[in-house]
């Protein structure tokens, strides 16, 4: 169970900024999710919550302690991360990437023991990856190859999980099924889970907290219900009136259609049935 | 046969662990042991063959005598004991512990850089300690051939600046780019070698002399140079068997070995100068000996698998295994002429290399 707190972040690739002033919070069993169009920093965000890049100003706090101060064997078990389209090395098999999970729990000279096989194993079981064990990485899809990261981040045991479109290769049932996982996961061991998704239809339904970012900046923060508004959707996406109701659980959905997606046009849009909300 | 199959491994004993996906640590410490134990035995082997033949346990009775709570009486000349001890055992030990500094440097570059071309020289120290060690020999210092001397200090000193160069062109603040540092070690390493092409075809008389360092040699090779090579292969040996689990999860890519608990550029840096250092102190006494370093890590990942825990310690044996072969070949094949060393680990290593190549083709190479 680990609080994570950003305070005033703001990221840079050289001199151009690129994120400005980020404020958020994620508590143990939250799932927060980052939403915007491509370009906007949400990768950035991920990668700067995990140490690798340094912001430029401000600070990500763990339980109150600036993460830039954790050595990164700490920092690695108490932080997963699932990063966007990971490169595997191609000879190694399957299990041994799994078992790199197990890196940061692991002393100068220790061989994985068999309580770190066990681990690693049921890793491979929640994320129905255990068949593809002996398979060398250069053979699998780019689906296989995001549940075995995820089966990674499960084996490395980490207190919160951070994960960059990590359906982003995968067919709706796959989506589905790792969602429900990380979601389950979320409830159950307490995680706090950030989560960027560039579908935001699996955001509003998956998220308990949605930050939508545009242009380096936050445009709106809050439930799906708030932020997943007609207004937001069409002033950060240029979308106008798609925004819908789930007829199941009420959740926004968004909804397009041909010509839809034109800069906030004057005129309507004529055809629709549907009473955009 | 009943009884054997009784002794076998009961299946369901970790099965539904994963654990039979990974070797156990035992088997494969047994394949070190067991290639430690070949190295004794090619070693022994190689000291029996020369231009003098002793016999094999001649050879061994000697070579035992001088373990320490070992007591034979010699039934052997003194001098066949001189020929063992003075003249062909540092050769051989030399030989070893080159083959062995190679391979391992050659296994810890192709780790550290991902790429499946890199070899001990790919960052600009055998250009260096070229470059040196051509100066030495055209310094009008007489260092007595080129035996233990100016130019092996000259050549090792080459070596390290090449490559302090080459690092500080390619580090951008605290970050070193490992494609800057291969870009960087290549074009230095060329420009090194034009000057070395061309001090060597001005170099009139000593140019024999240049060009047998330049291909390698264990001729003249003595206990004093194993003296000086042995500490920085066994120093170097242990640091990067140190970080060799971190060798593995940093072939995920830099990112991804951060999230997992690697101190990236520390590793770098660490795996860096050790792997210079023994690299610089193999050549500087024997010259180039290229093919190995590249070689050996391949073969051995081919037989035995990417795990850089046992892929650095088993290149570490194989490639003094095949050094002393190599070397066994070069003095023995057209005696009394030597045929420098260099051009023998390719005709040997190559046929070696594509013959598990293609025994193992069906396996991704990298």
């Amino acid at each position: 169970m680990i609080k994570l707190e950003v305070e005033n972040l703001s990221l840079a690739y050289g001199r151009n900024v690129v994120m400005k002033d980020l404020n958020f919070q994620v508590s143990p069993g939250e799932m927060v999710g980052l939403i915007g169009p491509n370009g906007t920093g949400k990768s950035t965000i991920i990668k700067a919550m995990s140490h690798v890049i340094r912001p430029h100003s401000g600070k990500i706090l763990l339980d109150g302690k600036n993460i830039a101060e954790i050595p990164r064997s700490e920092l690695a078990r108490l932080i997963g991360v699932v990063p966007q389209m990971p490169l595997l090395p191609s000879t190694f098999t399957v299990f041994e990437i799994v078992l790199m999970g197990r890196n940061p729990h692991l002393g100068l000279f220790q061989y994985e023991s068999a309580r770190d096989m066990d681990i690693t194993w049921q890793a491979m079981e929640k994320t129905a990856t255990q068949s593809l064990a002996e398979r060398r990485v250069g053979e699998l899809s780019g689906g296989e190859i995001q549940r075995i990261v995820i089966a990674r981040v499960l084996t490395q045991q980490p207190k919160s999980i951070l994960l960059d479109e990590p359906t982003a290769n995968l067919d709706i049932n796959h989506q589905v099924e790792i969602l429900d996982l990380i979601k389950g996961l979320c409830r159950e061991a307490n995680l706090s889970v950030v989560i960027t998704l560039h579908d935001l239809n699996l955001a509003a339904q998956y998220c308990d907290r949605l930050i939508l970012i545009n242009k380096g900046r936050v445009h709106a923060q809050g439930t799906p219900g708030q932020v997943i508004s007609s207004s937001n959707i069409g002033e950060v996406y240029g979308a106008e009136d798609c925004v819908y109701v789930h007829p199941v659980n009420g959740l926004p959905i968004v909804l397009v259609k041909e010509g839809n997606n034109q800069p906030a046009g004057p005129e309507d849009i004529p055809g629709s049935n549907i009473t955009p909300v | 046969m009943l009884i054997m199959s009784d002794n076998r491994p009961k299946p369901s004993a970790r099965e539904g662990s994963g654990a039979v996906y990974l070797p156990h640590w035992r088997r494969r410490v047994y394949t070190v042991l067991g290639l430690l134990l070949l190295t004794g035995v090619v070693v022994t082997f190689a000291t029996t063959v020369g231009s003098v033949q002793i016999p094999f346990f001649t050879t061994f009775r000697i070579l035992l005598s001088q373990l320490p709570l070992v007591d034979i009486t010699p039934s052997w000349p003194g001098t066949t004991e001189t020929i063992i001890l003075e003249i062909r055992l540092p050769r051989i030990i030399l030989a070893g512990l080159v083959g062995a500094a190679l391979a391992m440097a050659g296994a810890t570059y192709q780790g550290l850089f991902r790429n499946p071309l890199a070899d001990p020289y790919l960052i600009g120290v055998a250009q260096g300690a070229a470059l040196g060690a051509v100066i030495g020999f055209l310094l009008p210092i007489d260092s007595r051939g080129w035996g233990f001397g100016i130019i092996p200090m000259l050549a090792f000193t080459g070596a390290l600046v090449s490559v302090a160069i080459v690092y500080s062109l390619a580090r951008v603040g605290k970050v070193l780019p490992v494609t800057t540092l291969i870009l960087a070690g290549v074009a230095l390493g060329a420009l090194w070698g034009a000057i070395v092409s061309y001090l060597t075809i001005t170099s009139g008389e000593t140019m024999q002399g240049i060009l047998f360092w330049l291909m390698g040699s264990f001729a003249l090779s003595e206990w004093s140079e194993v003296r000086v090579v042995l500490p920085y292969v066994v120093g170097g040996a242990t640091v990067i068997l140190l970080y060799s689990r971190s060798l593995n999860v940093m072939q995920l890519d830099e990112e991804q070995a951060q999230q997992l608990g690697i101190n990236v550029e520390k590793v770098k840096l660490i795996l860096l100068i050790v792997s210079t250092l023994i690299t610089a102190a193999a050549v500087s006494f024997v010259g180039i000996i290229g093919f190995v370093g590249m070689i050996i890590p391949h073969a051995v990942r081919l037989l035995w698998g990417p795990d850089h825990r046992f892929l650095l310690p088993l290149s570490l044996l194989t490639g003094a295994i095949f050094m002393v072969i190599v070397d066994l070949v070069a003095r023995t094949i057209l005696a009394p002429t030597e045929i420098p060393v260099g051009i023998i680990t390719a005709i040997c290593g190559v046929p070696f290399f594509l013959y598990v190549l293609r025994r193992r083709r069906t396996a991704v190479f990298f």
